[in-house]
């Protein structure tokens, strides 16, 4: 294969590439671009995601549906749900960080396959305009992203059907990445690496990428049957029509079940790489790290009715997927326990990195404990539905996966721009974000118990209280977001001069100048059969060293 | 380590156990309990609230502890340990959790069982009409403890219930009425029939803790029983259109007599016979 292994210099289309700011904005091949495009372009519809929130905290702040319309408010909701998950977290945990990362942590020059790469990056804008755009055109879609049918058949077509496309662009792009990881990871490895020396985030990447070859097709067909039923009339999911809207949330869930854990594995990969590296200690545990990836991989796929434990299922469903559920728990425990055995003894520098880490750690542990609780059916029928759920899986997406990318922001900033974030700054952020986070979300576990159901304009009087809190909450979620921006943007000009290796971390990336030149390495690249392999220079003579100490002595 | 903060990690090992323990057996984070379910339901919270708590407070402390006790001064240079891992404490901590879950999963279908989640459906007394129009009909949680003697005298109140945008309604076939409040006589078994016109909807009444979505062309069991006087709120829970946050109603849990007279004033058979 001459395209795995392109020469090392004077590559025909890459130096065809423009050069400057103007490249982001081209269809460019080089994956570290790619990468920057998908963090970037996300973030826009992190805010935009995040203004939609804030209309549903403004709405909430009363009982009375009285700051915008009914179905307006059900058109905000759903596009809150969509751009959150499909446009801002997949693509950024997936499609930004494994873009720029996983070329360097296998020892490649590029992904397996650069020109799909940018054809699926260049799939996500027309996509996102459309979803955006359907709003204005006719109204967006106000059947909640879950799009249940018959509802989404009966309510209006169009935003559906804008959604319903927009959604399979969105899923193809996401499709097209995972095989291009599966190919990179497996097939790009520099010669002597072997598939145990990689750092854990390549394989939170090949769980994830599995995961997404193998459910994402069961939405696009679910959602192309439930675009007939809504164009053509079909009776796919329509009762009316003798269509079972119980399938539809089978196949629906088959696949948003997974995409679960397609945003938080590549989280805790992040979280892997970025621990060792400023606690100045091995990962502990990278073996059983490893296999709990790939066992929550497996049990991943077959717990997806739990999300229907009040819909129509019968008793045996019910306790087949409690339990499934309840054992994804396990491990999942053990990478919460090894990650603090990595804090644990460490040299911690405490910066906003690891305060990004540490409280997704803290978060994700809470809403791993209610999702264990939300597992079991009992405990289900009282809070399926309700603002329970809403807190616990912001607990999973927001308190896991979002700290996760702003940690990796702050980790990965001085190797995109080869300048540093100020960390008085970060660290400001990281308090008004925890800080406002918890404020926004855990009151609504109570709100969930003591009868507010979700996707409502208007509820009891008894919970304005609360609700306030909450938006309170969500208030300074809005505003945390002003010092980090004037901080990612201010930095990229005024920044101290970061070099090769700030953080004196062991991981490929580093053991290049920031930014990497096209093509990453100037000379051949790196084997690192340590990605962790921090305190050895310590505790042994140096002539017991492992490869990369030596290369990272060269770079420093 | 040192004796003293082998010490201090014992003394907050302890205060996290018996903090956690005490807050889950202590906070009360629900609404009144008003069905047979509803108490077992609150036991089963009260464990996984204790549990959950431990967990929560011991990784909270853990976390902290290490960011402050492990943290490094920016000119210090040196490395930390090179730990790589320690197959006894991961086996150990692999088995915990696998122990704790398997404990929670056995606990919750005892807890499942005992509110009827396990019964055969046609013992609610659906089967005929079920069978009739050869339909599955699923559901049936909540029809409470099997060994009642309750149960086993009282024949349970059918009533049919219908969803639509946005609205339910509740037809009683006994008496013919059809009302858009429940009202249920206290202590007396229910099983509700429920189907939807229109959308999905959900039936949840939080003091009854319990919930069952309202389906079109699939009808759907809820079983309960009241236990306490009372007005509590019906709340659809399952997005279905623009008024869906509008879409409740009012169950009354009444004593007997009560039950009685309200039905007597609304039923229809009555008055055709005098």
């Amino acid at each position: 294969m001459t395209i795995a292994i392109p020469p090392a210099n004077e590559n025909s289309g890459k130096s065809l590439q423009p050069k400057g700011l103007f490249r982001y904005f081209s269809f460019s091949l080089d994956h570290k671009v790619i990468g920057l495009q998908y963090l970037v372009f996300g973030f826009l519809f992190y805010l935009i995601g995040g203004a939609l929130a804030g209309a549903i905290r403004i709405e909430l702040t009363s009982p009375m549906s009285d700051f915008m319309p009914r179905d307006i408010y059900n058109q905000v909701l759903t596009l809150h749900g969509t751009i959150m998950i499909f446009l801002w977290i997949v693509p950024v945990v997936n499609g930004a960080f494994g873009n720029y990362l996983i070329p360097f942590y296998v020892g490649a020059r590029d992904m397996a396959f650069p020109r799909l790469n940018a054809v699926a990056f260049w799939m996500i804008p027309p996509s996102g305009l459309m979803l955006i755009s359907s709003y204005f055109i006719t109204g967006a879609a106000q059947s909640g992203w879950t799009a249940y049918p018959p509802l989404s058949i009966s309510t209006p077509a169009a935003g559906q059907i804008i959604w319903i496309l927009s959604v399979l662009l969105l899923g193809g792009s996401s499709i097209f990445g995972g095989i291009n990881f599966i190919a990179t990871i497996l097939k790009l490895r520099r010669p002597g690496l072997k598939l145990m020396q990689l750092p854990m985030y390549c394989w939170a990447m090949l769980g994830t990428s599995i995961l997404i070859v193998l459910s994402t097709p069961v939405l696009a067909g679910t959602l192309i049957l439930l675009s007939f039923d809504i164009v053509a009339h079909t009776g796919f999911f329509n009762p009316e029509l003798g269509g079972n809207v119980i399938v539809y949330q089978h196949l629906f869930w088959f696949y948003s079940h997974p995409a679960v854990y397609i945003m938080v594995l590549p989280a805790f990969g992040l979280v892997s790489e970025i621990l060792p590296v400023h606690c100045r200690k091995p990962l502990f545990g990278y073996t059983t790290m490893v296999y709990s990836i790939m066992a929550i991989v497996v049990l991943g796929l077959v717990v997806w009715a739990h999300h229907m434990f009040t819909s129509g299922t019968p008793p045996w469903m019910r306790l087949f997927f409690t339990i499934a559920t309840s054992f994804i728990a396990v491990p999942t425990g053990i990478k919460f326990f090894n990650w603090v055995a990595t804090l644990w003894g460490g040299r911690i520098s405490l910066n906003s990195a690891v305060l990004f880490s540490c409280g997704f750690i803290v978060n994700f542990v809470l809403g791993g404990i209610t999702g264990v609780a939300l597992a079991q059916v009992p405990f289900d029928v009282h809070v399926h539905d309700t603002y329970f759920v809403v807190a616990h899986f912001h607990y999973i997406v927001y308190g896991g996966s979002v700290f996760v990318i702003f940690s990796s922001i702050y980790h990965w900033y001085p190797k995109f721009t080869g300048r540093m974030l100020n960390e008085n700054i970060g660290r400001l952020h990281f308090i008004l974000t925890f800080i406002g986070f918890n404020l926004c979300f855990a009151p609504q576990h109570w709100l969930g118990l003591n009868g507010m159901p979700r996707r409502v304009a208007e509820y009891d009087p008894q919970f304005t209280f609360v609700n306030q809190l909450s938006s309170v909450g969500a208030l300074l979620m809005a505003i945390s977001t002003l010092p980090f921006l004037w901080n990612v943007i201010q930095s990229a000009y005024k920044g101290p001069i970061a070099g090769d290796n700030p953080w004196r971390a062991l991981t490929p990336e580093w053991l290049t100048s920031s930014p990497p030149p096209v093509e990453n390495w100037a000379g051949k690249a790196p084997l690192v059969t340590e990605p962790y392999g921090y305190g050895y220079k310590t505790s042994s003579s140096k002539t017991g060293s492992k490869p990369q100490e030596e290369l990272a002595e060269e770079k420093q | 380590m040192p004796n003293s903060s082998a010490f201090l990690l014992l003394v907050i090992s302890l205060l996290v156990t018996i903090g956690g323990i005490w807050i889950g057996q202590n906070v009360n984070l629900l609404p009144v309990d008003a069905s047979s379910n509803a108490p077992i339901y609150d036991e089963l919270f009260k464990v996984l609230f204790s549990i959950g708590a431990v967990l929560f407070l011991g990784m909270l402390a853990a976390v902290v502890y290490s960011l402050i006790r492990f943290q490094k001064n920016p000119e210090d240079l040196e490395d930390g340990l090179a730990l790589e891992g320690n197959l006894s404490l991961e086996i150990f901590w692999t088995a915990v959790p696998a122990v704790v879950v398997l404990f929670v999963g056995i606990y919750s279908y005892d807890i499942y069982d005992r509110m009827g989640g396990m019964q055969p459906l046609q013992t609610n007394g659906h089967d005929h009409q079920a069978m009739h129009q050869e339909q599955r009909v699923w559901g049936g949680i909540g029809a409470g403890p099997v060994e009642s003697d309750m149960s086993k005298i009282a024949a349970p109140l059918k009533i049919d219930v219908t969803a639509m945008q946005f609205a339910f309604l509740f037809h009683y076939p006994q008496g013919d009425i059809i009302s858009g409040e429940l009202h249920v006589p206290k202590g007396q078994p229910i099983s509700m029939r429920m189907e939807s016109k229109d959308v999905i909807h959900a039936f949840w009444v939080p003091e009854f803790r319990l919930k069952q979505d309202v389906i079109p062309g699939q009808p759907t069991i809820l079983n309960f029983t009241p236990t306490k006087a009372g007005r509590y709120p019906i709340i659809c829970a399952e997005l279905c259109g623009p008024y869906h946050g509008g879409m409740r109603s009012t169950v009354v849990v009444e004593e007997a007599d009560e039950y009685k007279e309200w039905f007597n004033k609304n039923t229809k058979e009555v008055i055709s016979e005098l």
